[in-house]
């Protein structure tokens, strides 16, 4: 069994581990990157579409162009990559010491060790059978990012007609893909009063190719006995399907796109503590969580709908980690929660006195809207106006948290109420 | 060549059939209409190795239920399959079930199910401390259990192939005749099979099978049950096989700790007029949920990984089996209308039905060398670091994960492919990859270039579960689109 040991050790080389890994190799930190695929890039490598890297490079890169860029960071700085590595099993040693188990093709049963660990494996999508849509279970039913896989890393076409479940991003970015492979796409299914995914990606990827978008109707049956012969929708009522209302939608293939699911089965199996509204890990602002030495950042810990934010928060928990490496990592006391109109906020605990960045996704469509944070007191302590807010687009905003708090509360207003 | 005995139905009847004949000098078939063994009936069972306390002991199944209970040790033993004798709980929420509770008791004690135990609140939620506390009482079967329904059924068909059965898949027989010394068996792809006795274990098509050949006339209806199935971390996971207390017409909706690993809830039990209507519904789904949540509360639809629907062969105006000779053509044993309990009853059915062929006049001489076990089945999940180690040095692919949910590997993949599971649902069904949260979503292509690379079928031409059920249809640019 080769035993290494390293000390950092970040699982994923994805958008966030790319982006970690060569923050702490730079520093001179011996960094291990292990990753399942045969190639760095994560779910990036499937995303041949434009839009990577405004932020980062300011450059409109594809997905796999922004992941070489990353990858290339991480070997200049001397990461070590392990590809083709699957990680089983994480725990902390009772003498502290972090430990992972890996099994790949190539070497074996290896085991790592660390200082410090990063979680940055991403998420999965939610799948057809999370949701329980009835009807029967013909070939033709993928998700939108196994269908993308499909299409743009085998050259394989999934169907000759389809209707998409969601308007998540790759739902919409899928609808267009499919359109340009002369693949019908007959509608998009949404059960919510507005789009899941970014308002770009409706213009850009639907509008423009006159793709129906049904807003407020659901799939309520899956029709088909080999192969998928149609849908079932039907408009909501509070909620509800219409039953009387019900229509039918010829179609050989349905892809859902109904959301994403940090993938936290490892951490969970490590003792890690979850936050029930994030799926992702409870972490302080440092990105660690409450095993001490193990950190989170990008889509495992809550999820983006930018890449460039994604490597933006896994580049700040690196810079931690360093820190933490050095013993320079300061207390994280004050509990931050999320109040009116947000789903959550990331971290859920800060120090005084540190400039720290919030996170959040919000629960409402306003075009016009306002950040407040307050101390448990009462005490309103930032105030910020957010011009564009929707539920599929996450906020963020950087705070001066104050030397003397008991507890943050943020809570977000649409403008005409407070003004 | 012209066979003994050619058995109609790969399910777990047929199978069981086909494993007991092949212990003997006689030459047999097994015919399968669907493209692997147990796609039927069978696949979309709950599992559950009954104890044999739900059925009057003057019925055939009952009888069959108790034996087939007592030889699952054994045949795990030979054949390796997962099986967990978890045991049987039956748990009544008021008082008025307990006369139910009691009644099935009785019968359980008359049927001469061994170690039944009547049980009071505690020890109940002594037995299962995930039950709510609300529970007034019930009994325990120590005896009951779960079985993987497509493993146990792939087994027995290995096993008999091992010792000589042919086995043919997309073999549907749509046409047989006698002629005074054998049967022919027509195909619906021009094929023709025969052999001097019959075995229709046709399951739901038991009816139409029995027509086509000239026997007799009777009717399958088939009665669905739905089921959900619930990711391995559900914190609803019991330890036991948790039974409600029975209506007339079903053994009720169950909490299942399938031996896979995972939870299964329900099944449901309506009539259906089609016997290819396997939708799950809305409907259904709240009702179980809101059933099996009245006996544990921890059970979430957020667990919910997939749903499916099975289809029992019931045969009309009767709640038993029907196996016996035809008593209109000879050489042709029905074995029709094995609904619940014909999972636990099937080795026993297999049995039953080799002597009812060597009644019928069929030479049965035992083989000079059977092979009773069948080898053991490594599964990198069950391996140590260092058995897995050990493993990769054999071959490397033993330590390539290929589905991270149920950590399979591909040499498990490999394995399924080459002993002729090459469509994606047998191989799923063979080693679970492609079975756990993810439902597919990572590993579903890794595994079609798997088996378009090691069984030489172009990746157009996988299909899910054979028939129409294509994955792919076409390449990039074959529409017209570059």
């Amino acid at each position: 069994m080769i035993e290494k040991n390293f000390d950092v050790v970040i699982i994923g080389a994805g958008a966030a581990g790319l982006a970690a890994a060569a923050v702490t190799a730079r520093a001179g930190r011996t960094t291990a990157i292990i990753d399942r695929e045969r190639y760095p890039g994560g779910i990036l490598r499937q995303c041949i579409h434009n839009g990577f890297g405004v932020h980062l490079f300011n450059a409109e890169l594809t997905g796999p162009e922004y992941a070489e860029r990353m990858s290339r960071q991480c070997t200049a700085a001397g990461a070590k990559m392990y590809m083709n590595c699957t990680v089983t099993e994480l725990k902390r040693r009772e003498d502290g010491i972090l430990e992972i188990l890996i099994l790949s093709g190539k070497y074996g049963v290896m085991r790592f060790t660390a200082k410090a660990i990063l979680l940055a494996m991403g998420c999965r999508e939610r799948n057809r059978g999370n949701l329980a849509i009835p009807g029967s279970r013909p070939a033709g039913i993928y998700t939108a990012g196994a269908a993308q896989k499909l299409l743009n890393m085998t050259g394989m076409l999934p169907g000759k007609s389809a209707v998409i479940v969601g308007s998540g991003d790759i739902g919409l970015i899928m609808a267009r893909r499919l359109k340009w492979c002369g693949i019908e796409v007959k509608a998009v299914i949404e059960i919510m009063p507005h789009p899941s995914g970014l308002t770009r990606n409706v213009v850009q990827c639907l509008n423009d190719f006159k793709i129906p978008l049904y807003l407020e109707h659901s799939v309520v049956n899956i029709c088909g006995r080999d192969r998928v012969s149609g849908v079932d929708a039907a408009p909501l009522n509070h909620g509800m399907p219409v039953m009387e209302k019900a229509f039918h939608i010829d179609c050989d293939t349905v892809l859902f796109s109904v959301g994403l699911i940090p993938e936290n089965e490892l951490s969970v199996n490590a003792g890690i503590i979850l936050d029930p509204a994030t799926g992702g890990a409870a972490v302080d602002s440092s990105c660690g969580t409450n095993i001490p030495g193990i950190f989170a950042a990008g889509n495992v810990l809550h999820v983006h709908d930018l890449a460039d934010f994604v490597s933006e928060e896994a580049s700040r928990a690196g810079e931690m980690i360093l820190k933490y490496l050095d013993g320079q990592l300061a207390a994280a006391t004050i509990p931050v929660r999320a109040a009116k109109n947000l789903k959550y906020v990331v971290p859920c605990k800060c120090c005084p006195g540190e400039k720290c960045v919030f996170s959040f996704r919000p629960l409402i469509v306003t075009d016009g809207g306002i950040i407040t944070a307050k101390t448990a007191d009462g005490r309103e302590i930032f105030r910020k106006t957010v011009p564009f807010v929707r539920p599929a687009e996450m906020l963020r905003i950087t705070m001066d948290v104050p030397a003397n708090a008991a507890g943050i509360f943020f809570e977000l207003h649409p403008k005409e109420v407070l003004s | 060549m012209i066979y003994d005995t050619a058995i109609i139905g790969g399910g777990v009847s047929g199978a069981a059939t086909a494993w007991w004949l092949s212990r003997y000098q006689v030459k047999t078939v097994l015919l399968e209409k669907a493209a692997d063994v147990g796609f039927g009936v069978s696949k979309a069972n709950s599992g559950i190795i009954h104890g044999g306390f739900h059925h009057p002991v003057s019925s055939l199944k009952a009888k069959l239920e108790i034996r087939g209970n007592l030889m699952f040790e054994q045949l795990r033993h030979e054949l390796g399959f997962p099986f967990e004798r978890h045991g049987i709980l039956v748990a009544a929420f008021s008082e008025e079930e307990m006369v139910t509770v009691r009644k099935l008791y009785a019968q359980g004690i008359a049927n001469g199910v061994k170690d039944l135990e009547m049980c009071g609140r505690e020890r109940m939620l002594e037995l299962e401390s995930k039950l709510n506390s609300d529970v007034v009482g019930g009994f325990f079967c120590p005896g009951g259990g779960t079985v993987e329904p497509y493993c146990y059924c792939f087994s027995l068909v290995e096993a008999a192939v091992g010792n000589g059965v042919d086995l043919q898949c997309g073999f549907e027989v749509i046409n047989g005749s006698y002629n005074g010394t054998y049967w022919e068996l027509h195909s619906a792809s021009g094929n023709i099979v025969k052999a001097r006795y019959v075995v229709n274990a046709a399951g739901l098509h038991a009816d139409t099978v029995s027509k086509a050949c000239g026997a007799e006339k009777f009717t399958i209806i088939p009665r669905k049950g739905e089921e959900y199935l619930l990711d391995r971390t559900s914190a609803g996971r019991p330890s036991r096989v948790i039974f409600p207390v029975p209506s007339r017409h079903s053994k009720g909706v169950l909490v299942i700790p399938t031996a896979g690993g995972t939870t299964m809830i329900g099944p449901t039990a309506d009539a259906v007029d089609d016997k290819d209507d396997t939708a799950t519904t809305a409907d259904n789904q709240k009702r179980i949920l809101s059933l099996v949540r009245n006996m544990i509360n921890g059970i979430s639809e957020r667990d919910c990984i997939t749903a499916f629907a099975g289809l029992r062969p019931v045969l009309e105006g009767s709640e038993d089996f029907y196996i016996a000779p035809s008593q209109i053509v000879p050489c042709f044993i029905q074995v029709a209308g094995i609904q619940s309990p014909g999972l636990t009853a099937s080795p026993a059915i297999g049995e039953y039905v080799k002597d009812l062929l060597k009644n019928a006049g069929l030479k049965l001489v035992e083989k000079d060398r059977i092979n009773y076990f069948l080898p053991a089945r490594r599964t990198a999940r069950t391996q140590t670091p260092e058995q897995l180690e050990e493993l990769h040095r054999e071959d490397p692919a033993w330590t390539n994960i290929v589905c991270r949910c149920e950590k399979i590997s591909e040499a498990e993949v490999i394995a399924a492919i080459r002993r002729g599971h090459t469509t994606v649902d047998g191989v799923k069904f063979y080693t679970r990859a492609g079975m756990g949260r993810c439902q597919g979503g990572f590993c579903g292509v890794k595994i079609m270039e798997i088996i378009s690379r090691e069984s030489g079928i172009p990746m157009e031409k996988l299909t899910k579960r054979g028939g129409d059920s294509r994955l792919i249809t076409g390449k990039l640019g074959s529409l017209g689109v570059k």
